[in-house]
């Protein structure tokens, strides 16, 4: 929200978020997590014991012990090293996809439901040619015309995502817009950018930021799919899905191919999960206690 | 003084699937400068819509609107921004009008942000100058509005209506939903903005006590049209249409012993959607004739006392 930035209040009302959210315990340890994945994925070549490319083709397959903590793959790579520098592809993939997706469809969802009429019919019919396409097939396609590359895979993750936000914040938004607070806003002068950023906005947001928080798990495992079909994370860099998927085949005899990374896509889709419940209500100030 | 608002043949349909609702059909009238005029009438009879069409939230569909002198009927959107500094509206219910996310200061502050001509510092005092003229709490301008009671609510949203120095402000029955004694408060606030600011009002309403009380002209809406405008000591001593009649009766006298000729209406209210042409409120009114089916013309019976039946007028 920009405009408050200037007017003093501002920064009372941010420590006053701060202040809410810390009281909630989970939602703190959610970002606490977050921010440990964050400090693992900034300091990967300090941290791993080995690069993550690194073959040992005399140890493939170990299962874990004191040099390898997670065991190693079918290359004698390091799982624990792998794990820790996929924390940099796997959280750029989800947040910025989601990123992408959620700031698009926002914009298109809140157009069409504030203005409602002819131009929702025709936002929304487009989206709904949109969504008949399945959205795997949308972002292999895309992802296969952009070309391989992870910040591809996270275009197209992005982009076939968009209608589920604008629908959401659509249907929110239409429950707002007949407020009286918001003809209020216009017999103010409030102009329709205004009114859409500072009063409609922030009391339809709360349903999307749940989406957001769930999408994210989502798009890594989205992006894992995109590796595995040769368009995402381009082997040897590593990334949670890819490793997952790759694991898989081997799922039987080396059970913890699998388990280590679904473990790291869990923890990190519960922790943002649990920031973005916390987030939602420390923002509503009728929550205030 | 002269008049500062006039509506001519004011009209306002909706297009329903059903066909044509007339909320507002041809209403004319004029307020002067520094006056109340009272607008009372059942749910649904147009006295929002109304107002809302004065101000321009919504669309007029046909008739002329003038302020201060000047046809403002259909104005372009820079022409809109200044008549929206000087009308300004008090909205009926302040749980809803007040937005839930902002804090008492941010709401009060908001049309001088948008209006862009004061520095921080001065929309800083201004706004303390707001609060206090309202009669609110320095202390209370962190909080949100759903930690404040009714009557505090409706001070921040008069407040907000005074904050670009209106001249005329439109009260969209803003002590309705308050309670009784809050009412009194919030009226009386009312009044002194009124006399210290030289303040135009136009009051909508269903509470006749309350309109009674701090209006200088009445005006009786019943289907979208004027039925009757008078003084408001006239209209209370001497109503002449049936409808007035019907709905003076229904005020509750503060006496036990008080008897009174109730006028009770019965039927349904006809629809609003194409109505006939003729008396609309013939279909519940007992003095009803044949002619009630013809038209009706709006007549000044005595000065200042307009009425639209032709019953009335024959008396």
């Amino acid at each position: 929200m920009p405009a408050i930035s200037k007017n003093g209040r501002a920064k009372s009302q941010t420590m006053e978020v701060i202040k809410r959210l810390s009281k909630n315990k989970l939602a703190l340890s959610g970002l606490i997590i977050i921010l440990l994945l964050t400090l693992l994925a900034v300091f990967a070549p300090l941290i791993a014991p080995y690069g993550y490319a690194e073959q040992n083709l005399n140890a493939v397959y170990l299962s874990p012990c004191k040099e390898h903590l997670l065991g190693t793959d079918r290359l004698g790579r390091d799982i624990l090293s792998r794990l820790i520098f996929g924390t940099r592809q796997s959280l750029r993939i989800g947040v910025l996809s989601v990123a992408i997706a959620a700031v698009l469809g926002t914009i298109l969802g809140s157009i069409a439901g504030f203005y409602g009429g002819r131009t929702d019919n025709i936002i929304m019919r487009i989206l709904d040619i949109y969504q008949s396409i399945p959205g795997m097939l949308l972002s292999i396609a895309l992802a296969a015309s952009l070309g391989p590359g992870v910040n591809n895979a996270i275009i197209a993750i992005g982009i076939s995502t968009i209608p589920s936000y604008s629908r959401i914040i659509r249907a929110s938004i239409m429950t707002v817009r007949d407020k009286e607070y918001i003809e209020a806003a216009i017999a103010i002068n409030a102009n329709d950018f205004r009114i859409i950023t500072r009063h409609v906005l922030p009391n339809a947001f709360a349903p999307l930021i749940v989406e957001i928080t769930m999408n994210i798990g989502n798009s890594i495992l989205a992006a894992a799919t995109l590796s595995f079909i040769g368009l995402g994370a381009q082997p040897p860099s590593p990334e949670w899905g890819a490793m997952l998927s790759e694991g898989k085949n081997f799922m039987r005899d080396y059970g913890y191919l699998v388990i280590y990374p679904g473990v790291c896509i869990m923890a990190s889709v519960l922790s943002f999960n649990l920031l973005g419940d916390g987030l939602r209500d420390a923002l509503d100030p009728r929550l205030k206690n | 003084m002269g008049n500062i608002l006039e509506v001519r043949n004011l009209k306002k349909y909706f297009n329903t699937p059903k066909g044509q609702l007339h909320a507002v059909d041809g209403v004319s009238f004029a307020i002067e400068k520094g006056k109340t005029l009272g607008i009372v009438g059942e749910s649904g009879c147009g006295k929002s819509t109304l107002g809302r069409t004065i101000l321009h939230l919504l669309d007029s569909t046909d008739g002329q609107i003038f302020f201060e002198g000047k046809d403002i009927t259909r104005v372009n959107k820079k022409e809109l921004v200044k008549i929206r500094e000087e009308m300004q509206i008090i909205f009926q219910d302040p749980f809803a009008s007040l937005n839930p996310r902002m804090s008492v200061r941010q709401i009060i502050m908001e049309p001088l942000i948008i209006q862009g001509v004061m520095t921080k510092a001065e929309m800083e005092q201004e706004t303390d100058q707001l609060m206090e003229t309202v009669g609110l709490a320095r202390r209370l301008s962190g909080a949100y509005p759903h930690e404040l009671d009714g009557g505090r609510r409706q001070r921040i949203g008069i407040a907000r209506a005074l904050a670009l120095n209106p001249k005329f402000i439109l009260c969209d029955e803003p002590v309705s939903a308050l309670d009784v004694s809050i009412q009194a408060q919030i009226l009386n606030l009312m009044l002194d903005l009124q006399e210290e600011r030289g303040l135009t009002y136009i009051f909508v309403t269903h509470d006749l006590s309350v309109v009674k009380y701090i209006s200088d002209e009445i005006m009786v809406m019943y289907l979208g049209q004027m039925v009757e405008k008078a003084p408001a000591d006239e209209l209370f001593d001497n109503p002449l249409h049936p409808y007035t009649k019907a709905l003076l009766s229904a005020i509750p006298l503060p006496d036990v012993h008080a008897k009174r000729k109730r006028i009770l209406l019965e039927g349904e209210i006809t629809s609003p959607i194409n109505p006939k042409p003729g008396c609309r409120f013939a279909a519940r009114c007992i003095y009803a004739t044949q002619e009630c089916a013809e038209p009706q013309h709006i007549v000044e019976i005595s000065k200042n006392h307009y009425v639209s039946c032709h019953i009335a007028e024959s008396h």
